[in-house]
């Protein structure tokens, strides 16, 4: 074990693309369980018509 | 007399190593019993360390044909990842996403509240090679089961003291958070009320939510598949409806038999050579680092969205998206009803809590994506 002050910032990329995948990652789910959410509330609302 | 010498070679062979894993083992045992400190985990781990830190232990011996019984059981379901797999059949199970889909825009807090990991990172990476600082740096997750599979999949030496920072830091969430939440918001932010109005979530959505996030998540990062997979198979089987016995064994007698498995195992890395070196001490600090800059993410990220909504976030809840479920929801709405008795938080910090147990799993598909070559 020893010290590598470069390393922090060698290694800031993977913390700019592990945020912005989580980030897309999570709004992708957001957007796909509104629809899902949509589209199941319409279906249920027509069979109870 | 032949009896005598064998006591006084075992006796000999005491180091104050082993000693000093002793008392780390009674410390664990002590918060389990007395504090209720995740005893599920840390009582078996305590146990477990006094085990392997005996004189000529055999139960974690390698020898050929006379393997130690927990060399036998970390070859069984942690080197190759299984007990945190199954163990995770059993949470998804407990877990009720109810709250979170009847507004799906919480999971963005999820999302925030992992920051700690990637900063935890960068900064582990300063000290440690890149795989064991990414190993590490998955502490921040607050998910045993995760931190475990993702070390164990990047074959981090430091196994041991990254499951035992993982579950003292899990247990110690209450402790840990409410000074952070405090010092990053006024009185004012911390009484912001939020109302809820639980939307009916229909059961076709509860059931297609696992479905679809395993095929997402396993698009966009195929090593997380596993994790992300088994976790939503647990929650299709408690959905499905069909299923109410097995759903009913994955809570409480699976989960329960794999974290007896489990928390023993763990201490198959806790033998004094192991475990006793400087590099423990600097994990449990970069462990700690991660946990802090987790909740402070999710706090300053819904501080960043009210800047800009008309209808004001309690950004404590912010907070709750770390995986320590249910127990950082529960802290959020305990604050808050101290700020404000009439403020009931629960449903939101739960949701964002549940969402924080999605979001720690991919990203620690992420990291393996990153660095499993």
């Amino acid at each position: 074990m020893g010290i590598n002050l470069w390393n922090f910032v060698e290694n800031l990329k993977y913390m700019g693309m592990g945020m912005l995948g989580i980030v897309g990652v999570m709004g992708v789910i957001i957007i796909l369980t509104t629809v899902l959410s949509k589209i199941t509330a319409r279906k249920e609302s027509k069979n109870q018509q | 007399m032949e009896i005598l010498e064998m006591l006084k070679t075992n006796i000999l062979a005491i180091s104050w190593q082993m000693i000093v894993m002793w008392a780390i083992g009674g410390i664990l045992i002590y918060l389990a019993i007395k504090k209720d400190m995740e005893p599920t985990l840390l009582l078996p781990m305590g146990f477990g360390a006094i085990l392997v830190n005996l004189p000529f232990s055999t139960v974690i011996s390698e020898e050929i044909g006379h393997e130690g019984v927990l060399t036998t059981l970390f070859g069984a379901g942690i080197a190759n990842e299984l007990f945190p797999l199954i163990l995770f059949i059993g949470i998804g199970a407990m877990i009720d996403f109810g709250p979170l889909l009847s507004n799906p825009k919480l999971m963005i807090f999820g999302a925030a509240a992992q920051f700690g990991i990637f900063l935890t990172l960068c900064t582990a990476s300063v000290f440690f090679d890149i795989k064991d600082a990414a190993s590490i740096a998955v502490i921040g997750a607050a998910d045993g089961p995760t931190s475990i599979f993702v070390a164990g999949k990047l074959g981090s030496e430091y196994l041991g003291a990254i499951m035992v920072a993982a579950y003292s830091y899990m247990a110690l969430v209450p402790i840990i958070q409410p000074p952070v939440i405090k010092l990053l918001t006024t009185k004012k932010e911390r009484k912001i009320k939020m109302e809820y109005r639980g939307k009916e979530v229909s059961k076709a959505t509860k059931i297609l939510f696992p479905i679809v996030i395993t095929v997402i998540a396993g698009i966009v990062a195929p090593d997380s598949v596993a994790l992300v997979g088994f976790l939503m198979f647990g929650n299709l089987i408690r959905e499905c409806g069909v299923l109410n016995s097995l759903s009913e064994t994955a809570q409480k007698v699976l989960a329960n038999l794999v974290t007896i498995f489990l928390g023993i195992t763990v201490a198959a890395r806790m033998n004094a050579e192991a475990f006793l070196r400087p590099d423990t001490l600097l994990i449990m600090g970069l462990g700690l680092f991660a946990f802090i800059f987790d909740t402070a993410g999710g706090v300053l990220f819904a501080k960043f969205i009210n800047l800009f909504t008309k209808k004001k976030i309690n950004p404590m809840i912010g907070a709750a998206g770390i995986s320590a479920f249910p127990m950082s929801g529960r802290v959020v709405h305990k604050m808050g009803l101290a700020e404000d008795p009439q403020n009931f938080l629960l449903m939101h910090s739960m949701g964002v809590n549940v969402s924080g147990q999605i979001a720690s799993v991919i990203a620690g598909g992420l990291i393996l994506s990153f660095f499993l070559k």
